[in-house]
């Protein structure tokens, strides 16, 4: 708990000095929107959950995201969970990189998405689920879990979409084990949201309809390459809501809802995100 | 180099080079459609406002509270920015110009965008840096 105290308190310092991003209410989908260039997004993303003869756990995720250049955005997750009756453990880290090959904004925008993972098998983010991912690995005792590392290669393929306000996100997810000889997973993700209101208004205001966004996200696995299919593995879905502080940090919820008996009954999850202007600023071209 | 790593690093070389190979001029690439369209938001005092709010959130940071840019960020409060029809700028905010490292603002809705362009358009021209503040600006 420990640790998740100190990743969480280490998150709101730095609230000091930053604004709001504009981001969609997504914890496992993406956009095609990526970091603007020169700027550092900082967030805290955790989960709650209880599962069905196992201990609740709450998992934290420090995120740290740079937009490189227009096109690439690069990203470093820190992650740890506490197990109640358990211990407090640091899962690993992940390292992600996203490119936007199209330049331009079509109807469907496609980005690459390449992450190396390094995370003990103790990790419960549930950033994204692959294979044949089920509640009975978020039974396991820490101790026999956390001495177990995997070294993965994640590749997704993100399709998204902009049309009148709303945004629609597909992604396509692969993962291979590095170190063992086992097949590529597979997963999904689909997510829908929109601002609750399309136009600022002429004065400054906090709880209002355009500091607000909703939407819904279902994402699950999709198998093994030996096995695919939606069979056999966790599915969950859920409403999502943002609240995008004026000035301040967007707060994101969403409750997810276990859609089979492979899934847990309710993740809660929620997310603070910051956003600091133009840290390297200087080192970025401007368009002329 | 293990088969998946050297799988990895393809992936990040493929990626980047097709994107840096795309290196396009924005004015060159706005279709006719885009170019004729106007912005309903013109000259209204109240959209203007938000459009300032608006520019606070996403373009000062780059392009300066004043507008006047910022370090290699160029101004808009050029000839070129204020006499370039609405739907130029439209489409310079919806596709970005990223090889340049203008982001694309796609996620913000089009009524916010055509906010943002009446307030920028309200500054009007101006080549030395000093602050301004648009007809109706709630700041």
């Amino acid at each position: 708990m420990k640790l998740i105290s100190v990743l969480g308190l280490l998150t709101l310092l730095s609230l000091a000095t930053a604004v709001a991003a504009q981001e969609w209410p997504y914890f496992v989908t993406y956009s095609h929107a990526l970091e603007e260039p020169g700027n550092l997004e900082v967030a805290f993303k955790g989960v709650q959950t209880s599962p069905k003869d196992g201990s609740p756990f709450s998992s934290g995720t420090l995120e740290l995201e740079y937009g490189a250049t227009g096109w690439w955005t690069t990203e470093l997750y820190l992650s740890g969970q506490h197990t109640s009756n358990d211990s407090t453990v640091f899962t690993g880290y992940r390292w992600e990189n996203r490119f936007r090959p199209l330049l331009r904004e079509h109807l469907i925008n496609p980005v690459l998405y390449v992450e190396y993972e390094n995370l003990n098998k103790a990790d419960h983010s549930l950033l994204e689920i692959v294979g044949h991912d089920s509640i009975s690995d978020l039974r396991l005792p820490n101790a026999a879990t956390r001495s177990v590392t995997e070294r993965e290669l994640e590749l997704k393929l993100i399709l998204s979409s902009n049309v009148r306000g709303w945004n629609i996100s597909e992604n396509f997810i692969s993962e291979k084990n590095l170190i063992e000889p086992e097949p590529w997973e597979f997963g999904y993700a689909f997510g829908v949201s929109r601002p609750l209101s399309l136009t600022a208004g002429s004065k400054n205001c906090f709880l209002c309809r355009e500091n607000l966004s909703a939407g819904a996200e279902i994402y699950g696995g999709l198998g093994d390459m030996d096995s695919f299919g939606l069979e056999a593995t966790s599915h969950y879905a859920g409403p999502t809501v943002a609240f995008n502080l004026p000035r301040g940090p967007t707060l994101t919820f969403s409750p997810s809802f276990g859609l089979n008996s492979n899934s847990v009954g309710m993740l809660y999850r929620f997310k603070v995100s910051y956003e600091f202007q133009q840290i390297f600023g200087h080192f970025h071209r401007g368009a002329k | 180099m293990s088969r998946p790593r050297f799988l990895c690093l393809g992936w990040v070389l493929l990626a980047a080079s097709l994107c840096g190979a795309a290196d396009l001029g924005w004015m060159k690439h706005i279709s006719e459609a885009d170019r004729g369209r106007t912005n309903p938001y013109t000259k209204q005092a109240d959209a203007i406002a938000g459009g300032s709010r608006l520019f606070a959130d996403h373009c000062a940071q780059c392009h300066g509270g004043d507008a006047l840019g910022r370090g290699k960020k160029p101004s808009l409060r050029t000839k070129e920015v204020q006499q370039a029809a609405d739907g130029e700028i439209f489409s310079l905010l919806k596709n970005g110009y990223l090889s340049k490292g203008m982001p694309s603002w796609s996620s913000l809705p089009e009524p916010s965008r055509w906010q943002i362009i009446a307030y920028v358009k309200s500054l009007g021209e101006q080549g030395t840096r000093q602050s301004a503040r648009p007809q109706g600006s709630q700041k």
